[in-house]
């Protein structure tokens, strides 16, 4: 029981991450009707605003102390962090530590900037063009991406810790009353899962509950009325996809902690969200959302061993493996809309 | 001649005599010059260039002729070179028992995924072939392991049984006693030309199957794969049935991507699963896209410009930057290796990813079109040939 319990944490924990990608793509492709091949590229940008805000908070000046003397009799030279001497020990410690959290307030601005500029300047061109061209343009365009971030922070992982309170374990088994050190789960972890079920809620209600939201839902239904109802969906559109950038990027600001930062773990990543786009139906959000956790507990019980010994390297395939079912079987995918590209 | 009409003929034998003389035509410039490093006649590049031409030409038979995308075509090079390093280690080092078993397997393998994969079009069959790619990719580092050696890759090791061997055979691939890393190399006057077997191998199959792919091309076959392209419904309506088509331009390309497999292990013999990742598959995209989709000589053009400038790029440093801009004063020649830093040596990459952006946004016909507008631009005949939209409307791709 406790292990079944323990790799479905694991399979909602990679689940967030996929279902948190495939929300944005899909919301791009039911918005504006793009395949967007770059959405990886975007992934791992947010991770990079993670890295980039710790570079920054963590730019220090080098003071000599003559106090200290170093092995060779020279004054110690000390590496003060700018924070540190700004806003003194404990808060400036504490904004360095932080600095992961505080990362996805500097991502949200930079990631709709970024998403808003892709589209006017790239993807606003490809509406009328067949998919084929839309899928090559921004495979393109990841590949740019990939190797701006690749000249800028080289090709090694950089790491990125949570914070200290968030570091280690928790006994999580107490928590839903197993014995203790049963479930031991890494609290980051947790709470990747908690924040990406926030997010998730958060587009939702967007999309339910206000009134831009509502244009949105009624311009993916019928583009052209709302149109000819004198309201600018265009615009709206953009902002949509501003958002998907920012979600995309809040899924890679909160992955950084769980695995350093590299420039092509947006290209991993991508592969596998396309395919639980298809699994949860084109355009379907909550498809998405859905396929995402399925797929991800999926390949968590994939991976035990009592499966594997059964079924060796269905691990590596079961994912793929049920796409190709659904395909087959169901080409609209789980919760995708009749009619809504079947072909 | 061969059933090809006039023309075709003499463009084969242009293609034929400019393959031919490729060691002689990549190699401009004489030794020891200063631009020496833009020579492209040595035998290791001029084999990729004939062997990712294959690769290209074969995806360009099912992606330029119906319009299937298919981002799993890695799959089956990695299937071929597989297939020719276990012939080298059960047999010999002849490569053609291994060229045939590549042809065969990859054969094989595409009527699988193709059987699949073509019940959809359009992305999902882009989706579908690029799962069964990553599948395999996955499979060959994990379960597969004892038939692809995992991460270390399959290579022939010394207590291989290799029953055809004797004590004469040549220890590294050849044909026929013929090996192909041997090669001629003539001095004339500074100029360093360099004919090696393995190239002129490489490029006698290429060739064949460049006449190959224009026979289909040129063939009732062919022209029904284009009806695909342009409108399957109507296809359908008048009674075809679009997929054993469809299956069979898959097949043969799978089995061109197999036979260039075949031949990479030829060149080289090892073989690693690093083949088969999706980014191999993207590339043969990239490379029918640049040159011209659905031309014949697109492609191969497009693996040549992508596989040389990967040389190239990938060559130049800031000191050689610094030599070409001497002669500027210090700052501006600062400011412009500065400039172009990011886009030469290890960042040959994103040169190569912005040179496809330009070429799907402003140029879809490929490397093809761009020549073919330069020509009519100087010829002045697209002033007499005005588009008439209303009477021939261009063919909207239904696979898209």
């Amino acid at each position: 029981m406790d292990a079944i319990i323990l790799q479905v944490l694991n399979g909602l924990d990679k689940g967030s991450a996929y279902a948190l990608i495939a929300l944005g793509l899909t919301l791009i492709f039911g918005t504006l009707g793009v395949v967007n091949f770059a959405h990886g590229a975007l992934f791992m940008l947010g991770a990079f605003c993670a890295v980039t805000l710790q570079k920054i908070l963590s730019l220090s000046f080098t003071v000599e102390d003559p106090t200290q003397k170093d092995f060779l009799g020279n004054p110690l030279k000390v590496d003060t962090p700018y924070v540190v001497s700004w806003f003194g020990d404990a808060t400036g410690n504490a904004i360095l530590n932080w600095s992961v959290p505080l990362a996805i307030l500097f991502a949200i601005p930079v990631m709709l900037l970024v998403g808003y500029v892709m589209e006017r300047g790239l993807i606003k061109h490809f509406y009328k063009r067949p998919h084929a061209d839309q899928i090559l343009v921004t495979f393109g365009l990841a590949i740019v991406i990939q190797e701006i971030v690749k000249y800028f922070y080289g090709a090694n992982p950089i790491p990125t810790p949570a914070p200290d309170a968030f570091r280690g374990s928790v006994d999580f088994g107490v928590m839903i009353g197993f014995a203790e050190n049963q479930i031991i789960y890494p609290y980051w972890r947790l709470i990747y899962f908690l924040f990406s079920a926030a997010i998730i809620g958060a587009v939702f209600a967007f999309l339910r509950f206000t009134t831009f939201g509502m244009v949105v839902r009624a311009g993916m239904a019928d583009r052209e009325t709302v149109g000819l109802l004198g309201i600018n969906i265009d615009k709206r559109f953009t902002i949509m996809f501003g958002i998907a950038a920012a979600v995309a990027g809040l899924a890679g600001v909160m992955y950084a902690p769980i695995n350093s930062p590299n420039y092509h773990m947006g290209m991993d990543f991508l592969v596998l969200s396309f395919v639980v786009v298809v699994v949860g139906g084109m355009g379907s959000l909550p498809g998405a959302v859905l396929a995402g956790f399925l797929l991800g507990v999926l390949e968590s019980f994939a991976s035990m061993n009592e499966v594997k010994s059964i079924l060796p390297g269905i691990d590596q395939i079961i994912i793929y493996l049920v796409a190709i079912i659904i395909l087959l079987t169901r080409p609209r995918g789980l919760m995708g809309r009749r009619g809504v590209m079947e072909e | 001649m061969l059933g090809l009409s006039k023309k075709d003929t003499t463009f084969l034998l242009i293609v034929i005599i400019l393959t031919l003389a490729t060691p002689i035509l990549l190699q401009p410039f004489p030794e020891n010059s200063a631009l020496a490093q833009f020579n492209a006649g040595y035998p290791d590049l001029m084999q990729r260039f004939a062997i990712f031409g294959i690769f290209a030409i074969g995806f360009n038979i099912l992606f330029g002729l119906t319009g299937y995308l298919s981002f799993g075509h890695a799959a089956f090079l990695g299937v071929g070179s597989y297939s020719v390093v276990w012939m080298y280690k059960l047999l010999s080092y002849n490569v053609v028992p291994g060229l045939i078993l590549a042809i065969v397997v990859s054969g094989l393998f595409a009527l699988l995924i193709g059987y699949i994969s073509l019940r959809r079009s359009g992305i999902y069959f882009s989706i579908l072939t690029l799962a069964f790619a990553q599948m395999s990719f996955n499979l060959a580092y994990s379960v597969l392991t004892p038939l692809t050696n995992g991460e270390t890759g399959l290579q022939v090791y010394l207590n291989d049984p290799q029953v055809l061997m004797d004590e004469s055979s040549p220890t590294s691939p050849h044909f026929f006693g013929i090996v192909m890393n041997e090669s001629v190399k003539l001095d004339v006057g500074g100029w360093l030309f360099t004919f090696s077997n393995g190239y002129y191998f490489c490029a006698i199959i290429a060739i064949i199957v460049f006449y190959l792919s224009m026979r289909i091309f040129r063939s009732p076959f062919g022209i029904m794969l284009r009806a695909i392209k342009t409108n399957q419904t109507r296809m359908n309506y008048t009674g075809l049935n679009p997929r054993p088509y469809t299956l069979a331009a898959f097949v043969i390309s799978g089995m061109y991507a197999g036979l260039a497999g075949g031949l990479l292990a030829a060149m080289d013999p090892l073989a690693g699963a690093e083949r088969m990742q999706w980014t191999a598959s993207g590339e043969v995209v990239l490379m029918t896209i640049l040159g011209g989709a659905g031309t014949l000589m697109g492609p191969v053009l497009g693996a040549g410009f992508i596989k040389y400038f990967e040389n190239i790029f990938s060559k130049i440093n800031d000191n050689i930057l610094h030599t070409w801009f001497a002669a500027l004063p210090d700052g501006i020649e600062d400011a412009i290796v500065f400039l172009i830093h990011p886009f030469i040596g290890k960042g040959w990459h994103l040169t190569l990813g912005l040179m496809f952006m330009l070429v799907v946004i402003f140029l879809p016909g490929g490397l093809i079109e761009g020549g073919s507008r330069i020509w009519n631009a100087v010829t002045g005949k697209n002033r007499r040939k005005k588009h008439d939209a209303e009477h021939h409307p261009k063919p909207a791709p239904h696979v898209s």
